[in-house]
């Protein structure tokens, strides 16, 4: 099923939470709504579901308007952040109350085989029984998709589907529920704040900051390509440095950068730790070595510029240089945003 | 005060000396306080033997005493049960404006003196009440009979229900009815199979708690109900009847029935408070256990 | 006003609002306006009357002197269920809420016989020259009684949470146990301590059924107010007995106002990060 957001617009008493955005998901696909805590991505994911009803705009599954269509006769399946599951049914009834007050009528047979069905899909055989206090957390995880499933719902909404569990656990969750979106090949939406989440996970993309998209696009143009400043900072580590522009390039120390279609003035030179190379003579940004910090499998090195912005970077671990040290930085993959 | 010099106590108060006087001298005052006014009902009910006692009990006067005080239960009971319920939902699962002040009326009845309550009734229903004349040309009788001391209890016991339920469900938020909501349910069966398995202990608590209070009532009924023996009187009100007639034996006979009552309400109390019900609390003049709110993990 | 997620907000709204304006908002209005139809020169006359500010005199004095009672009493009750570890402490922890469960009238007549002058309690009492019951002092045990719980059960929560490190601050600074109750434990225990005695005070003032007993009813000394507005409705003075009652309700509105405000304050103090 496509969904498609048509400048949908939410205010909360007096706080805008989401302007005007609009989004088109494509059957099937397995899309990330990626942003900070406020950024109004939740909110957009809970109007999909039917659990908002946007002040603007309109949200339509396929051809049809869903914009007023209440969340009960919307046909998704929502997996909440905390999972919502009913402490006071075993994991077989909770998977199998969608089926029970649905309007199709299923006989009890059926019901229990799709239980069946479903719990082996989610890898929890012989768990019907316990209730949802005695599972870990991300058993309880697979319980909510598996209950959210039963219904055969059209979309998949998951609202930060691995935000309460360990890293490891994570992890293995991420890989396994692509490969449950591959196998019912769903139209699938979810929520994060994790960009290593949304990177892993998705087919697409959309960043969103203060309610707006910024940026959409498959991982690899987010990461090649980060539309801003703010994407570039959220989607990892980024040095920055301020730079002068003039007829599109950018100038700091006398070394130049390519910055077209920048406006001529102040601007901001973004890079990342392990694209900078360090030269004890000729090329580059002229830099002091402030601090060496030891890591496993690199060392990240504080260096100050001649006039005082500082920059990190990742060496490799023979890198034999200590504080003190003057040298130069040669930065690739640059990219220069406006001021 | 004591105070051992080789080791400090971990915390204070716990130097023996201090600590095993202060238990005897608290644990005298609630034997005197606390357990002896319950010794005497039952000491002074049997105090010409078990016979008299039954005889005592088993006056009509007394047996028409006891049934109005289950009728009124019976009635004021189930319609404030449904009541807190519904403010409960209307007040947790939604926001819309007046909420606030809402709340704050509903406790109302818990700050306003039982009698205030029975003459502000008796303003409303009475004679010389708005309604007084046009009840008594319809020839409905409302004061000085049933409706009236269900009325009057139904006002000193508005808020018991919705006081034990609101915190709770205030705690569990609206995630799980949500889901239900999203899975299909209909507002009945999400409210039937979801929340109300999850509330049940706070609810009955509530109830058992609603339903002492109404079977105790005596200020109120006692405006409300015109005191006609065998007729308008509920047991608390039929023990006073029976106390000023110097019948101190009847009086505490029938006494020990409301006490009796009690100490299972308080059983029940305890019982429920092992199962989570009272926990989540905040204080006020309703006359149960408050506590600090707490959320659901 | 924005569409619901959930349902039943018409239903469950109409249920409440109807309710809470057939029970509780008409009857108070019908007082209200009872007692304003008097007219403010016979409304002040009432509510002035000799007689009536004796019996406020008497509820507010009684009331302030149980609710004293109920301060060190109840504080100290809380302070051995919480603290101490002594065989029935769960069984007292129980108890103490019997004040609410047992019915206003059944607790009248029992401390009513306890006191009386051949009573458990009364007789020794007398044998010193101390009288109780039909005195002031019976009114002060009455609403002592059916108050007490209140205090307990606003203190005891906050005590259970204090944190032991603040207790320990305190003595590596070398303070005593009593200085380190009196400045580190009492202050954090003071807003939900003020609370309890609020409410406390609030019970006392329009406690009716267990002081009539004990009372002795005399005007002018040991009439309370609640009973001098009943005793007016029995008289068939019914503008008086709304005039006085109209007067419980205003106080009843103010400790409501006292006490939400102090709740107010105490979870300020209390809510965490």
């Amino acid at each position: 099923m496509k969904i498609r957001l048509d400048t949908v617009v939410k205010t909360f008493d007096t706080f805008r939470a989401v302007h005007g955005v609009s989004l088109e998901i494509e059957s099937g696909e397995l899309v990330a709504l990626l942003g900070p805590s406020g950024s109004g991505k939740t909110t957009i994911l809970r109007m999909v579901a039917g659990l908002e009803f946007p002040d603007g705009g309109a949200i339509y599954f396929g051809d049809e308007n869903a914009t007023d269509i209440e969340v009960r006769h919307r046909g998704v399946g929502f997996v909440f952040q905390h999972y919502a599951l009913f402490p006071h049914m075993t994991v077989g009834e909770n998977i199998a109350f969608g089926m029970k007050v649905s309007k199709t009528k299923r006989s009890a047979t059926e019901i229990s085989g799709r239980v069946t069905h479903l719990l082996r899909l989610v890898q929890l055989e012989g768990l019907q029984d316990r209730f949802p206090a005695q599972i870990s957390g991300g058993q309880r995880q697979r319980v909510a998709l598996a209950r959210a499933l039963a219904v055969d719902p059209k979309v998949l909404l998951l609202d930060e589907p691995f935000g309460a569990l360990d890293a490891n656990v994570r992890r293995d969750l991420r890989r396994w529920l692509r490969k449950i979106h591959d196998e019912l090949g769903i139209t699938t939406l979810f929520v994060t704040h994790d960009q290593a989440e949304a990177l892993d996970l998705a087919d697409r993309v959309v960043i969103l900051d203060k309610g707006k998209i910024v940026q959409s696009g498959t991982p690899e143009e987010v990461c090649r390509a980060p539309a801003s400043a703010f994407v570039m900072n959220f989607l990892g580590d980024a040095n920055r440095l301020k730079v002068t522009v003039s007829d599109e390039k950018a100038q700091i120390q006398g070394v130049v950068f390519d910055a077209d279609g920048i406006a001529d003035g102040p601007a901001e030179l973004f890079f990342r730790p392990v694209d900078v190379t360090w030269r004890e003579d000729g090329h580059g940004i002229q830099a002091t070595i402030a601090r060496v910090i030891d890591r496993p499998d690199s060392r990240r090195v504080l260096a100050l510029t001649v006039d005082g912005q500082s920059i990190e970077f990742d060496a490799a671990p023979e890198f034999p240089f200590r504080a003190e040290t003057r040298g130069f930085v040669d930065i690739r993959r640059p990219r220069v945003y406006p001021a | 005060m004591a105070k051992a010099k080789t080791r400090r106590p971990p915390r204070i108060g716990e130097a023996p000396v201090f600590r095993n006087s202060m238990i005897v001298i608290v644990l005298t005052l609630v034997a005197l306080v606390i357990v002896a006014p319950l010794a005497v009902i039952g000491f002074e009910a049997f105090s010409k033997g078990i016979a008299y006692f039954a005889k005592t009990i088993a006056n009509s006067d007394t047996r028409h005493a006891i049934l109005m005080t289950a009728l009124t239960a019976l009635i004021a009971v189930p319609i404030n049960t449904v009541f807190g319920v519904a403010t409960a939902w209307a007040i947790t699962k939604f926001d819309f404006p007046g909420r606030r002040l809402l709340l704050i009326i509903i406790e109302i009845p818990f700050s306003v003196s039982p009698i205030v309550a029975g003459v502000a009734y008796l303003f409303v229903y009475g004679l010389q009440g708005l309604f007084g004349e046009t009840l008594q040309s319809a020839d409905v009788r409302i004061l000085f009979a049933l409706p009236g001391i269900v009325l009057a209890s139904m006002f000193v016991t508005a808020p018991f229900v919705a006081r034990e339920l609101i915190p709770l469900m205030q705690a569990q938020g609206r995630d799980l009815e949500e889901a239900a909501t999203s899975l299909g349910a209909s507002g009945w069966r999400t409210f039937f199979s979801v929340t109300l398995p999850n509330i049940k202990w706070a609810l009955l608590y509530g109830v058992i708690l609603c339903n002492s209070r109404v079977m105790g009532e005596f200020g109120a009924v006692s405006v409300v109900s015109g005191n006609i023996r065998g007729q308008t009187n509920t047991l608390p009100l039929h023990i006073e009847l029976l106390y000023h007639d110097y019948n101190a034996v009847g009086a505490f006979a029938a006494a020990s029935i409301l006490a009796a009552l009690a100490v299972v309400t308080l059983i029940a109390k305890v019982a429920l408070e092992r199962r989570g019900a009272g926990r989540v609390r905040r204080p006020s003049l309703a006359g149960t256990a408050p506590a600090t709110s707490e959320t659901t993990p | 006003m924005a569409r619901r997620i959930l349902p039943g907000l018409p239903l469950t709204l109409g249920i409440t609002l109807v309710y809470v304006a057939v029970i509780v908002v008409l009857p108070l209005g019908a007082l209200i306006f009872k007692a304003a139809s008097l007219g403010p020169e016979d409304y002040w006359r009432i509510v002035s009357s000799e007689r009536a500010v004796a019996s406020y005199r008497i509820t507010i004095l009684c009331a302030l002197a149980a609710t004293f009672f109920n301060l060190v009493f109840g504080l100290a009750l809380a302070w051995i269920i919480v603290r101490y570890r002594f065989p029935g402490r769960r069984f007292v922890d129980a108890l103490v809420d019997l004040p609410f469960a047992l019915p206003t009238a059944v607790a009248g007549i029992a401390l009513t016989t306890l006191f009386a002058s051949n009573g458990w309690f009364g007789a020794p009492l007398a044998a010193i020259g101390i009288k109780v019951a039909y005195t002031p002092l019976g009114i002060i045990i009455a609403m002592a009684f059916t108050s007490l719980p209140f205090i307990v059960r606003t203190v005891q929560p906050v005590l259970e949470e204090l944190d032991p490190a603040l207790e320990e601050a305190g003595q590596t600074l070398d303070a005593s146990d009593l200085e380190v109750f009196l400045r580190v434990i009492l202050p954090q225990l003071a807003p939900s301590l003020l609370a309890g005695l609020s409410l406390s005070f609030a019970r006392s003032l329009g406690e009716f059924g267990a002081i009539i007993f004990i009372a002795g009813n005399q005007p002018f000394e040991t009439e309370i107010t609640a009973l001098l507005a009943f005793i007016r409705l029995e008289e068939y003075d019914y503008p008086a007995s709304a005039a006085i009652a109209s007067v419980m309700l205003l106080a009843a509105f103010t400790m409501l106002a006292v006490t939400n405000l102090l709740q107010a304050r105490a979870l300020r103090y209390t809510v965490k990060g």
